[in-house]
């Protein structure tokens, strides 16, 4: 990386240090960083998307992009339906496309209705699809897992720690007696699960600051060799 | 002096090492005598491709009667190596190899729908032998996977139960599901931003709607939505995806016109800031500092941003009900919020809130998984301490 006053080290610079100014209190520097960040972003996202999802998977594969350029990209399902008279299964996206058209008849009142269609359409799938896939790689995978003779201290802890763990997420009964024993030996071993999951997370963080401090005094200002 | 007597000893004990060594080394040896005879070995037999039988396709088995030289005695006998190409006679490229006394080898590389041939050869270091191209053979996926019977057979007992636990919830039978602590407080928090006439933030988590903790936080969303249109208290839905934002909105109208108010709603509520996880962090902060909330809710699916979020909230005073199932954001909630809904009681809490049948009839026919699992640990546990049967293996998906 370029080191030194340069152009882009200045704003990289004046911009993280407006980000960090919010940890004295909210001021114009903050928002006016915010408002780039924010805006930004939302811009980049949005070109992001047309170029990976919208331009690849839809246009290029149906072959609309094709229509109106001489480029040299692979022929869609419109080329391969003209020149080899068979339909592609790439004509599934069109399927795709006019959901996503769908969702454009928000913005017409009476139309408005329409666009829950592709809205029940994702929430379905996606629930469909990960039923099963969830079941296997957060039950079963855990199952196999628990099932562990009780030949060390470790195995030990992983049992009870599963076991007590289940029954404080066992909503049909409430945490009384035996229940209530077991379900708050669960949450000590969430806490503490938690605890050291924090601590590890604090000391990411940390270098992450570090890094941007680096930035600022070795990079930028070279201060430091 | 300690040093030197130390030095004696070692040398003394390396010496017998090597000589209790040198004793292993020669009897190996006298066991499986070289065979100065041998040469090229003969080439494996009767060699069989097949698609792999109930399976999600892209594999193919290879099987083989062993090379007769593929003995014990035999040093110099590595093992087979498997070859495959697309044309029967050339472009043969080493796939993956087998040890000596194996007759098997399964292909998990194929494209489904390619014929591929295979040979076969027997490896002894320089020396190799072939067998015959087999083929053509073609990966296929099948309707069943056998390898996921197991998986079936549980999902199935899952999704009978969550049936007839909804259908008994359609019927007005009372399922009991036990208090959740975080949920009382919603109420609470809807009130208290009620009396101080300031806002509530519902914060939906960074994800898209493809993920299931979004759809759990967008269902928690129409609850608070319904007492908010009831209290007539300011609601603003930051969100970070566009699909969340429909679907928020969606639910958010929904609920004042079932509360009858209608004329409350507008699609302002509900707004776009950016998908970037930064950007939203930084733009929600923003907001947080400026419009002084009483309440704020985060439900759904966070990463490295929770705690940015959370601390905001702290600082300004409001009152913090989260609800995620990211194990390593949670602990960033349970620090910095009042409330914490940790994984499972995020999907359970819409259930709680709602009463709606359905989703009652879900968390019971889950229970009720879970009990089943509570039992099979019980008795795996059992089986395998004592050493009488692998019962783990039962639970293995392929």
């Amino acid at each position: 990386m370029e080191t030194g006053f340069t152009l882009s080290n200045t704003i990289a610079a004046i911009l993280t240090i407006g980000i960090i100014s919010f940890l004295w209190k909210d001021n114009p520097l903050y928002k006016l960083c915010e408002s780039l960040f924010v805006g930004v972003s939302a811009g980049y996202w949005f070109v992001s998307l047309y170029y990976q999802n919208l331009l690849p998977k839809l246009f290029d594969t149906l072959g609309l992009t094709q229509l109106f350029t001489s480029a040299d990209i692979e022929p869609g399902a419109i080329q391969i339906l003209i020149n080899e008279g068979r339909v592609d299964n790439s004509f599934l996206y069109l399927i795709a496309g006019i959901l996503g058209a769908l969702m454009l008849t928000r913005l017409i009142p009476n139309l408005g209705w329409i666009s829950r269609w592709p809205l029940a359409f994702i929430v379905g799938t996606t629930s469909g699809l990960y039923f099963t896939t969830y079941f296997q790689s957060n039950a079963m995978a855990q199952l196999r897992s628990t099932i562990l003779p009780l030949d060390s201290i470790g195995n030990v802890v992983i049992v009870i720690g599963t076991v007590c763990g289940l029954v404080y997420f066992y909503f049909s009964k409430e945490h009384k007696g035996v229940m209530g024993g077991a379900a708050r030996v669960g949450v000590w071993f969430l806490m503490i699960t938690f605890g050291a999951s924090f601590g590890y997370t604090v000391m990411s963080r940390m270098s992450l600051l570090i890094g941007r401090f680096d930035f600022i005094f070795s990079t930028w200002l070279g201060l430091t060799g | 002096m300690l040093n030197r007597t130390g030095g004696i000893v070692f040398t003394t004990l390396a010496i017998i090492a090597c000589c209790v060594m040198s004793d292993f080394v020669y009897a190996d040896n006298s066991a499986v005598p070289e065979d100065p005879s041998f040469g090229v070995p003969a080439p494996p037999s009767n060699v069989r491709v097949e698609d792999v039988p109930g399976d999600a396709g892209g594999a193919v088995r290879v099987r083989w009667n062993l090379s007769p030289d593929d003995v014990d005695r035999n040093t110099k006998f590595e093992g087979y190596q498997i070859l495959r190409s697309t044309q029967i006679d050339n472009n043969f490229e080493i796939i993956g190899t087998s040890p000596p006394g194996q007759d098997l080898f399964t292909d998990n590389s194929t494209t489904d729908g390619v014929e591929y041939y295979y040979i076969v050869r027997a490896d002894a270091g320089s020396m190799i032998s072939e067998s015959p191209p087999r083929g053509p053979v073609k990966s296929s996926q099948q309707w069943f996977n056998i390898g996921r019977l197991n998986s079936f057979i549980a999902l199935l007992i899952l999704s009978t139960a969550i049936i007839l636990y909804i259908n008994q919830a359609k019927r007005g039978k009372e399922l009991y599901v036990r208090k959740i602590a975080g949920l009382d407080a919603v109420d609470e928090a809807v009130g208290r931003a009620t009396e101080m006439g300031r806002k509530i933030f519902f914060i939906p988590g960074t994800q898209d709607m493809n993920n299931v903790q979004t759809i759990a936080g967008v269902t928690i969303l129409g609850r608070v939505a319904r007492l908010t249109a009831q209290y007539e208290t300011p609601l603003d839905v930051p969100v970070s995806r566009s699909m969340v934002m429909v679907t928020a909105r969606e639910v958010v109208k929904e609920a004042y016109l079932n509360i009858g108010r209608p004329d409350a709603y507008n699609d302002d509520m509900v707004h776009y800031l950016t998908d970037d996880q930064f950007g939203y962090a930084a733009g929600v902060d923003g907001l947080v500092v400026r419009e002084e909330p009483a309440t704020i809710f985060y439900m759904g699916a966070f990463y490295a941003e929770s705690l940015i979020l959370a601390e905001t909230g702290n600082s300004v005073g409001a009152i913090q009900i989260a609800g995620t199932a990211m194990p390593a954001q949670l602990p960033f909630f349970v620090a910095a919020c009042d409330y914490t809904l940790i994984g499972e009681e995020l999907f359970a809490a819409s259930a709680y809130l709602s009463k709606e049948p359905k989703l009652l009839g879900s968390l019971k026919g889950q229970d009720l998984g879970k009990l089943i699992i509570l039992v099979a640990i019980a008795i795996g546990v059992i089986l395998e301490t004592a050493g009488w049967f692998d019962f783990s293996r039962l639970f293995t998906v392929q």
